[in-house]
């Protein structure tokens, strides 16, 4: 159990070694984002650009016609807010390959509250054309997806987590492109999740008061592109359906798997968990979890009291 | 199609038939600016027809010299030069702003042959800029990138990350053009040490000992001049390598030169010539010469 930040840093040094298409440019976070483990093993591959979002993202997409791969090492909400109008035309339109390793995303970011909260990364990086949007659930997929991404010639969004959380998958998944993955299946309601936010709900789904139900729980680890057909396999025929997610309740998972369901004239009824339309504040994990909704016991008990458990 | 450029006189004249393609295009396609891309025209002609190293026969050539107009709404004027230089046909500026057209509003690299970056949200060019130039040193390139900015363009705070963070990569295979044409769209009143009609942009400030301080080798010309602008470039090529600096050449100009009711005015930023106004723009820019579209 590893936290993201540590496996990005420590996949890209190591595929640094004979990649020399990937830079890291750091928006002096280096010791945050764990680009610092990079920096030290291949400075030549190093760019530091000071306190500038902006400016790292113009240099990436400059970099990046001239063969390289660049990654962005900051704070997900200032690439995602700051610098949205630089990745909008210089990545977006351009289809530069420029990867945003956005860090400390969603929630929780070791207290720094709601400046630095990337809580609506989803709704903004999904509206933009050409740009893929991945959502690692722990430390093995986000692995697998830096090394996929190694491949992938076109702009690329990437929601890094700070903190460590319980592993989903075992050492040898292997990432597949846009593919919803089923983790448990069940029959009385289908459980939606993504990122990180995605083991918490498996532990969520154990807990004592769902256990006299049987719940499809489907993990969603690409917002875009998606596989809306075989996500739309999981949700069909189901009446209840719960989307979980670290995110607004607006522009994010809720609404990719409403699309999904009203494109294809499905009834189920909808929930969605997530940050109510609002601002959070600075504290410790568990106390914004608890208090916003998305510790595994609070998904647990909202389920099960939507379900009548 | 190779154009005569040896002198001085050839290279005005070329900028002469610049600037009535702005106009004749513009009064067209009844769209598209006209101030900012006739004051950067004797700028952009002297980089295309002396200074880059290019070959529009082969536009993404690794090796060649890239140009970006960060200034993006001076398009036409960017497509005026290209075209006369010979990256598509002078008759292709008729489809400017039209549909289907690869002659976008704003320059699009992913349809303009010798566009080599996207622009029109403005401040984000020199960055652009200064990633290309980075990369070039990381690789050893044998390349100059010119980047050419307007004065009211560097209103935007995105300038100065790069203005700051550039010169520590010691890039001097980077250079950027001010357009420092005096005007804006609209800005602020004008006063008595004003140039033209309203407020210079950066009349207040001293934006060579700005971009001195910031760690340029700046320089200040008259960007109507040949000689002085070829002597800029010559000297900003001849620093790369060898400084460790950017250069930045501040280029006085005039918003909408050349034309007699367009130079000079910040209500010619944009705007359609009427019949007369484009006859009037002919006999002063072309005289009896007969041009192409």
């Amino acid at each position: 159990m590893k936290s993201q930040r540590v496996v990005w840093g420590d996949t890209l040094t190591e595929l640094g070694e004979t990649d020399k298409r990937i830079v890291i440019i750091d928006g002096d976070l280096a010791t945050s984002t764990m680009a610092v483990t990079f920096a030290k093993a291949h400075p030549e591959s190093f760019v530091e650009a000071g306190i500038a979002e902006q400016n790292m993202v113009g240099m990436a997409f400059g970099m990046s016609t001239l063969g390289y791969r660049p990654w962005l090492s900051s704070f997900g909400v200032f690439l995602t807010n700051r610098a949205l109008d630089q990745v909008r035309m210089l990545v977006s339109q351009t289809l530069a390959p420029v990867r945003l390793a956005a860090a400390y995303t969603g929630l929780l970011n070791g207290s720094a509250g709601k400046t630095h909260q990337d809580v609506e990364d989803f709704s903004i990086m999904r509206a933009l054309p050409n740009m893929t949007v991945l959502a690692p659930a722990d430390a093995v997929e986000a692995e697998a997806m830096i090394r996929w991404a190694a491949e992938h010639d076109g702009p690329l969004y990437l929601r890094l987590a700070r903190d460590a959380v319980a592993d989903v998958f075992s050492s040898d998944y292997v990432y597949e492109h846009g593919a919803p993955i089923l983790l448990r299946d069940g029959t009385d309601a289908v459980v939606v999740s993504t990122g990180v936010q995605t083991s918490r709900t498996v532990e969520a789904l154990n807990a004592p008061e769902l256990h006299g139900l049987s719940i499809r729980h489907v993990h969603v680890p690409s917002l875009k592109p998606l596989d809306e057909d075989a996500l739309w396999q999981q949700l069909d025929g189901n009446r209840r359906v719960f989307t979980v997610e670290e995110h607004s309740v607006i522009g994010g998972l809720g609404d990719v798997v409403s699309g999904v369901l009203t494109s294809r004239g499905g009834s189920a009824l909808q929930s969605r968990i997530g940050l109510a339309d609002g601002w959070s504040e600075s504290a410790p994990n568990d106390f914004l979890l608890d208090k916003y909704g998305l510790s595994p016991a609070r998904v647990a008990a909202r389920i099960a009291a939507e379900l009548g458990a | 199609m190779t154009r005569e450029a040896s002198t001085h006189s050839d290279l005005a004249a070329i900028a002469s038939e610049g600037r009535w393609h702005v106009l004749n295009t513009v009064a067209s396609s009844k769209a598209g600016h006209i101030g900012g891309p006739m004051s950067a025209m004797d700028l952009m002609v002297a980089l295309y027809f002396r200074q880059m190293r290019i070959d529009p026969a082969d536009p993404k050539d690794p090796e060649r010299d890239r140009f970006i107009l960060s200034k993006g709404h001076s398009a036409i004027g960017y497509y005026s030069v290209l075209a006369m230089r010979g990256y598509f046909p002078v008759e292709e500026l008729a489809t400017f702003d039209h549909g289907n057209s690869r002659l976008q509003g704003h320059p699009d690299m992913k349809l303009t042959p010798g566009v080599d970056v996207s622009t029109g949200s403005l401040g984000q060019g020199l960055s652009a800029g200064s990633g290309i130039a980075l990369a070039a040193k990381k690789q050893g390139k044998d390349f100059h990138t010119w980047v050419v900015l307007g004065d009211g363009e560097i209103e935007e705070g995105m300038v100065w990350e790069t203005a700051i963070c550039a010169p520590r990569f010691g890039l001097d295979n980077l250079t950027a053009i001010i357009d420092l044409n005096g005007l804006q769209q609209y800005g602020w009143p004008a006063a008595e040490t004003d140039r033209f009609d309203r407020s210079e942009p950066m009349g207040h400030v001293d934006l060579q000992a700005v971009f001195t301080g910031f760690g340029w080798n700046a320089i200040t010309i008259d960007g109507h001049d040949f000689e002085q602008i070829l002597a800029a470039y010559a000297a900003a090529e001849a620093a790369r390598g060898v400084s460790g600096k950017p250069s930045v050449i501040i280029a006085r100009t005039a918003k909408g030169r050349g034309v007699s009711y367009t130079e000079g005015t910040f209500n010619w930023h944009n705007g359609i010539p009427t019949a007369e106004q484009l006859d009037i723009a002919r006999a002063e820019l072309l005289g009896d010469k007969e041009v192409g579209a």
